[in-house]
């Protein structure tokens, strides 16, 4: 039964040699599928379970890390490319959504939770459907909270306006803090917030300065100190071995008379 | 009593999980509980062949990864209301290692 390993892609931006690194790999361990996902990253679908610590190796060793792509976590920050590339952009959302995403690296949450930042209000990177949708006006960014992309499609409820790209990851990460310490297993933020309001996000978020420094902070340590699991799985003896799988051969093994 | 085959230490199995064996017989999975008692089953789930030995092993109980199936350990039996029985082998601990019988 084959599995699937999905590199993390950081707000959807790479590199000739990440590029490479993946080809490397595909072709190395045979995988037959090389397919590009919604979060806007590469899945490498098909690899045999005895190989996933060497693929975990090779990528690791080319600086690239796991993209947690079926976690009950943060999974991607798509983006547009914004102000930097396109002319209708009025922020740059590529470096503000790569900037989320370094951030919440490693994030648990009681479901999974997509982001996306769009350089305009034209909203190429679909942050309308987002558990946080980031968009960028003239005068800064309006913050959209749980949108739902999923069995049953969601739009975003605008949060608040804010003007910088620090005040984004403040009131990104409070509202994620609020959700992984207020939330049930299993509720997206679209289920959360139908269930405690919007206006109970807004009093503890937006409305109270404090409390939102205090639930920004308590993720960041939450987040310290975060080891990638690919790396850590290739470390230890012990839980590469249980990749193995065991042959005997039948004619010459040590049997009991 | 012909035919057992030593396969591992016991300790290459971690705790409530599993080691895949490649047999004639085809994949065997190797299940090591809590209490360290070990019991092989074909790896292979009787609803739709999923893969038992990437379930989640839990007293005498693996659940299979693909529907949940729940599949007894000691006799390859799913639990009610599920139907169905995977193929048991014969594991045994002697002297801090594990022995399949192949017959």
């Amino acid at each position: 039964m084959p599995y699937s390993v999905v590199p993390r892609m950081w707000g959807g931006l790479t590199t000739p040699a990440e590029l490479r690194t993946i080809a490397d790999v595909a072709e190395k361990y045979q995988v037959p599928t090389v397919k590009m996902t919604g979060g806007a990253r590469i899945d490498l679908l098909g690899i045999r379970k005895e190989d996933l610590p060497k693929v975990w190796a090779d990528l690791g060793a080319a600086g690239m890390v796991s993209g947690h792509a079926y976690g009950k976590s943060i999974r991607t920050v798509k983006t547009c490319v914004g102000a930097e590339h396109c002319r209708f952009g009025t922020q740059r959302s590529m470096a503000m959504g790569v900037k989320l995403e370094r951030m919440l690296f490693g994030m648990g949450a009681p479901h999974k939770v997509k982001l996306a930042v769009s350089g305009c209000p034209r909203n190429c990177a679909e942050a309308g459907i987002k558990d946080i949708g980031v968009i960028g006006v003239d005068s800064g960014y309006e913050l959209y909270v749980a949108g739902n992309g999923g069995i049953k499609t969601e739009v975003a409820q605008f949060l608040c306006k804010v003007k910088s790209d620090e005040e984004v990851m403040e009131y990104s990460g409070a509202f994620l803090q609020l959700y992984r310490e207020e939330g049930y297993y299993l509720e997206r933020t679209c289920h959360y917030v139908a269930r405690v309001g919007l206006d109970h996000v807004k009093a503890a978020v937006v409305n109270d300065p404090l409390k939102r420094k205090e639930l920004y902070e308590r993720l960041m340590f939450a987040l310290q100190d975060y080891e990638d699991p690919w790396q850590a799985a290739v470390a230890k003896p012990a839980v590469r071995r249980e990749y193995e799988i065991i042959k005997i051969k039948e004619l010459t093994a040590e049997v009991m008379p | 009593m012909s035919g057992w085959i030593k396969v591992c230490a016991l300790d290459e199995i971690a705790p409530q999980g599993s080691r895949v064996v490649a047999s004639s017989q085809g994949d065997i999975a190797l299940f090591r509980t809590a209490d360290d008692r070990v019991f092989g089953l074909h790896d292979k789930c009787p609803h739709k062949g999923g893969p038992l030995s990437q379930g989640i092993v839990h007293g005498d109980t693996v659940t299979c990864p693909l529907h949940g199936f729940k599949i007894g350990l000691k006799d390859g039996e799913a639990v009610a209301p599920d139907k169905g029985c995977a193929r048991r082998f014969e594991v045994k601990l002697d002297g801090g290692a594990v022995w399949l019988q192949l017959t």
